[in-house]
Formats: C-alpha cells, sequence, structure tokens
C-alpha cells in the first residue's frame, strides 16, 4: 500500500504540474455554470425542486464530459512511460505492475472527485440559492457524485488498457478519443438505429434493454434517472427507463471499472519496455 | 559467494540471435566491465539479468533468486543507459519516489543527491537538467539501500572526467561493502584501472571472461619497448636493436611478451647510449578488437 501510495503522490504532483488538475477542474466547472444558468427556466410546474432539474441536466453533462476527462488523463499512462524512457527503470523496483498502475489510478480518480465536486457544487449552489426546496434533490446529487467516479473510475481503467495496448502516446490518444466517440455518441444512435429498424419485435424488447446497460455511461444515465422520481421527472423520462431494473443498470456501472483494471493489468503485463 | 550466475544464456530475437550461450558469475565485491560493439547484446544481457525480459533459454540466478522476482529485485539496483526521468518533477521529488519504492523513508533524499553532488539542483525540475545531471539523478537512485548486485550500463556517459573519477570511486566504495558490480562501458582507458574483471561480447557470443592480465597473456599480442637514446646516439641504438627511429632521440620497438626480458636485457647492454627505456603493454583497445574479432571456430578452440 506504501508503494501504492508513493506512485500516487508522484501522479498527483505530475498533473498539478502539468496544469491538468487546472484543466479538469475548470472544464466541469465551466460546464456545469453555464448548464445550470441554462436550465434555470422550466421549474415549477413539471412538480419538480430546481435543484433535481439541475441534477438531471448534470446528468446528461456528466456522461460525456466524465468519460471524456478520464480518457485524457488515461492515455498516457502506460504508453507516456514507454515513450519517455522512464519504465524500465521504475520496473526493476520492487513494485509490482498492478500497484504502479492503482498509484496512477488513485491519483487520477482524486482529481476526477476534486473536478467533479467542485462543478456540482457551483451548479447545486446555484439551484439552491434559486429554489428553497431544492434540498430535496439533495439526495440524487449524491448519487450523481458518486457514480459519476465510478464512470470515470471505468473509463480511466480503460484509458490505461488502450494506452498499454498502444504502447505509442499518439496511437493511445486516438484509440481513446476513438473509444469515447463510439461508445458515448455512436452507441446510442446504432441502438436507435436499431429500434427503428427492428419496429417493435424481439430486439426491442428482449435485446435492447441490455445492449443499453452494457455500456457503463448508458447504464448511467439510465440508474441515475430512474433512480429519483423527480428527478425522471424532471429529465421526462418515461417508458424506456422503466422497463429496466435500475439495479441491472448499477451492477453493470461497478462492475465496469473492474472489468477495466483487470483488462489494464493483464495488458500491462504484456508490455516490455 | 556468488551474487549473479549466467549459464548458458541465449536469447533470440524474432529469429535473431542476440546472446548465444553466454555464462559468466560475477561475486560479491567483484567489479566486472561488460565490453562490446553496439549491438553485441550487452544491454540485452542487462535486462535478462533485471528480470524486464525473459530469456529463450539458459539459467540465470540474482542472488539467489530468479530475475525479476520480489526477492532479486529488493536485492538489485539498475541505471540504464540514457537514464529518463518525468521532466515535471524535480531531482528531490524523484529520489523521494525512488525511496518509497524501496520501502524506505524518503528523508536520506538530499544526502543521496549531495554524495553525487547535485545538492545545489535539487529542487529544480529534471526538464532543466542536462543530460550529466540526470545521469547522476540516476547514480543517486543506485544507491539507494544497499543492493548487493548493482547492473549499471554505460554508467559513464554523459559524465566529465572529474565525475567520472569520482564515480568510480563511489563504485570502489560499494565493491568493498561487497556489492557485485556488473558495468557496461565504451570508455575502455576508464574501465582498464577501475575493473576486477573483463567481458567482451561480440555479436551476442561471449569472446573473452578474464583478468586484464590474463586477457594480455592469453592474446599475446606484441608489447612496445620505446627506448630514448642519449642525443645523438639515436641512429646506433636503433641498429643495434634493429629497430626503427622514430625521431631525434626516440626508439620504437616491439617484441612478443616471451621475448621482453631477453629484448630488455639487449637494451640495457647498451649501456650509456641508452637515457631511459619505456614497457608499453598492449591497450585495453587493442586486446577488445584482438577478442572480438575473432571467429566462431577461434572462440571455440
Amino acid at each position: 500500500m506504501k508503494r501504492i501510495l508513493a506512485a500516487t503522490g508522484t501522479e498527483f504532483r505530475i498533473a498539478l504540474r502539468n496544469r491538468w488538475v487546472a484543466i479538469c477542474v475548470a472544464m466541469m466547472a465551466v460546464f456545469s455554470i453555464v448548464l445550470s444558468a441554462m436550465g434555470s427556466a422550466p421549474t415549477g410546474e413539471l412538480g419538480a425542486d430546481r435543484l433535481s432539474v439541475t441534477v438531471a441536466s448534470l446528468t446528461s453533462l456528466a456522461v460525456y464530459l466524465v468519460p471524456l476527462i478520464a480518457l485524457l488523463m488515461s492515455f498516457d499512462a502506460v504508453a507516456g512511460e514507454v515513450e519517455r524512457g522512464t519504465l524500465s527503470l521504475v520496473l526493476t523496483y520492487p513494485v509490482s505492475r498492478f500497484e504502479l498502475l492503482m498509484g496512477k489510478f488513485l491519483a487520477h480518480l482524486a482529481i476526477l472527485a476534486l473536478a467533479v465536486a467542485v462543478g456540482y457544487a457551483l451548479a447545486a449552489g446555484a439551484a439552491w440559492w434559486g429554489d428553497a426546496r431544492a434540498g430535496r434533490g439533495l439526495v440524487a446529487l449524491m448519487r450523481l457524485f458518486w457514480t459519476s467516479l465510478v464512470l470515470g473510475a471505468a473509463f480511466l481503467a480503460i484509458g490505461y488498457a488502450l494506452s498499454a495496448l498502444a504502447r505509442r502516446p499518439g496511437a493511445a490518444a486516438g484509440l481513446a478519443i476513438g473509444l469515447w466517440l463510439v461508445m458515448i455518441v455512436l452507441y446510442d444512435l446504432g441502438l436507435l438505429a436499431a429500434i427503428v429498424a427492428d419496429g417493435g419485435g424481439v430486439f426491442t424488447t428482449d435485446v435492447f434493454p441490455w445492449l443499453l446497460i452494457a455500456n457503463p455511461a448508458d447504464a448511467f444515465r439510465l440508474y441515475n434517472l430512474a433512480a429519483s422520481e423527480a428527478t425522471a421527472a424532471a429529465a421526462g423520462l418515461g417508458g424506456a427507463a422503466s422497463t429496466i431494473d435500475p439495479r441491472h443498470a448499477l451492477a453493470s456501472i461497478l462492475l465496469w471499472p473492474l472489468a477495466g483494471l483487470g483488462l489494464a493489468t493483464l495488458a500491462f503485463r504484456r508490455v516490455t519496455p | 559467494m556468488t551474487t549473479l550466475t549466467l549459464s548458458h544464456l541465449t536469447k533470440h530475437f524474432d529469429g535473431a540471435r542476440a546472446l548465444d550461450d553466454v555464462s559468466f558469475t560475477v561475486a560479491a565485491g567483484e567489479r566486472v566491465a561488460l565490453l562490446g560493439h553496439n549491438g553485441a547484446g550487452k544491454s540485452t544481457l542487462m535486462k535478462i539479468v533485471l528480470g524486464l525480459i525473459p530469456a529463450t533459454a539458459g539459467h540465470v540466478e540474482v542472488c539467489g533468486a530468479a530475475p525479476g522476482s520480489a526477492e532479486a529485485r529488493r536485492q538489485v539496483a539498475y541505471l540504464p543507459e540514457n537514464v529518463a526521468f518525468h521532466p515535471a518533477l524535480t531531482g528531490l521529488e524523484m529520489i523521494r519516489f525512488y525511496l518509497r519504492l524501496r520501502g524506505e523513508s524518503p528523508k536520506p533524499a538530499m544526502g543521496l543527491l549531495e554524495r553525487v553532488g547535485l545538492a545545489q539542483a535539487a529542487t529544480r525540475r529534471i526538464g532543466t537538467y542536462s543530460k550529466g545531471m540526470r545521469q547522476r539523478v540516476g547514480l543517486a537512485q543506485a544507491l539507494i539501500g544497499k543492493p548487493r548486485l548493482m547492473v549499471l550500463d554505460e554508467p559513464t556517459s554523459g559524465l566529465d572526467p572529474v565525475s567520472r573519477r569520482e564515480f568510480y570511486a563511489m563504485l570502489d566504495q560499494l565493491a568493498a561493502e561487497g556489492a557485485a558490480i556488473l558495468l557496461s562501458s565504451h570508455a575502455l582507458t576508464e574501465v582498464e584501472a577501475r575493473t576486477d574483471r573483463i567481458v567482451i561480447l561480440s555479436k551476442g557470443q561471449l569472446r573473452a571472461n578474464d583478468t586484464l592480465a590474463n586477457l594480455r597473456r592469453a592474446a599475446a599480442l606484441p608489447i612496445r619497448l620505446q627506448v630514448t637514446a642519449r642525443p645523438g646516439a639515436a641512429d646506433r641504438v636503433a641498429a643495434e636493436l634493429a629497430a626503427g627511429r622514430r625521431n631525434g632521440v626516440l626508439v620504437d620497438l616491439t617484441c612478443a611478451h616471451d621475448d621482453k626480458l631477453a629484448r630488455l636485457g639487449q637494451i640495457a647492454g647498451l649501456g650509456a647510449l641508452v637515457e631511459d627505456v619505456e614497457v608499453i603493454p598492449p591497450s585495453l583497445e587493442d586486446l577488445y578488437s584482438h577478442f572480438s574479432s575473432q571467429t566462431n571456430a577461434e572462440a571455440q578452440s
């Protein structure tokens, strides 16, 4: 554990020097403020308090931004060390590859937590300021916070796996952006197209829900919107979410970081410095 | 006591032989220089000893354990060729990190940097360091703990002559404390005086493994005798010794190892004609090119 924390401390310091901490926090803060400013109009009539509305908007924001930040931080983790030539020395130390990976993971997760906390706090503060009933949305906000971290953890781990597989930072960056595009944007479009083509058949009723929760980003969105009635109402989420058990979605977002870290460790073991 | 044992070590890379049946040992307190051209297999051999890459065949034992095992890694220090560090960190932060990775307190970091003469720049980012300064950070991390085996890949590259001398003095001290040292170098003249044994690799094969004196004897390369004649007597001295004259006073001759004493007697016999005589044994460069150019058949016979 001491060795993991040593790696965490060093990684955090590097991120601080490279302005990654500042960039992540600023990115989350700016988007959260913009979102809460735009989302301040439709309240009251839906029966939802303003914080619940904010949480619904933040959920949509997090689906895009959290995986992006996680992949941007993680793609360099292994490939960058290989390129700089720093990996061979550190691997002769009495520390396992898994421990090194965990060290980086904890540092990056801490940065992500900081960025998400600042962003959500700003948005929540704005909601609170305009609506006294906002306290009702607090549980949903906390749920959004920790699930955002789990979502980030999943994409950090996937990013490490890509980094170890690519072995060059340029290739790893390309893979990371490609993966983000596929999993966050194209995946949903593909499912939508399949449903339209299927026309309410077996795919729509039996296959589609499982494909939806198989993607950590979709599972994250589903869980957050379905777990709170007020949020679901605010998001105007009807049928799609109600057919899927939120527990399945939760299991999906919890399993992804573990699977990702397992994959990353396996890929990292195959890297020869 | 043997700290490092290599027996019949072989490594293939995509069909090419990087190392071919290499066997030698390094004992505790022994300083062994690994010499070879670029691509001779020095770095590959070191990486196998460190457990960074697996061997194709053969056996390696490091401090009684398998290379790369936790047990071995605890006792081995490594200085890679062209050592690199993250440019955003300072030298002090880097050494503190390496101390922690060895499970030690980060406190001695400054002391280690002082030992390699880097205390002044300890809190500057490594990105601003010169190559020689990065090499010193590399040395400082290799000094952490009490390594039983030090694997140093071209440790003095980028160091100025004074730093080199300091570095070898440090190695002498570590060897005296019982560390086994395996180092590779291109600077043959500096390993000449500073190592106990020399291993020559060529195209992945072991060509020589002995002390410098024994290698000289085995190679039987001619010895140079440089005779300084009295002013004006150079021509006569050259004629008497049947040798070539180099300039006004110097007479050069070469002889086989076994003829050396006879030749010296001859020179002494010239009495007052000779002012001085210098015996110049074959240099390490000569030995090195002698052994590394041997054909396989010669090496095996």
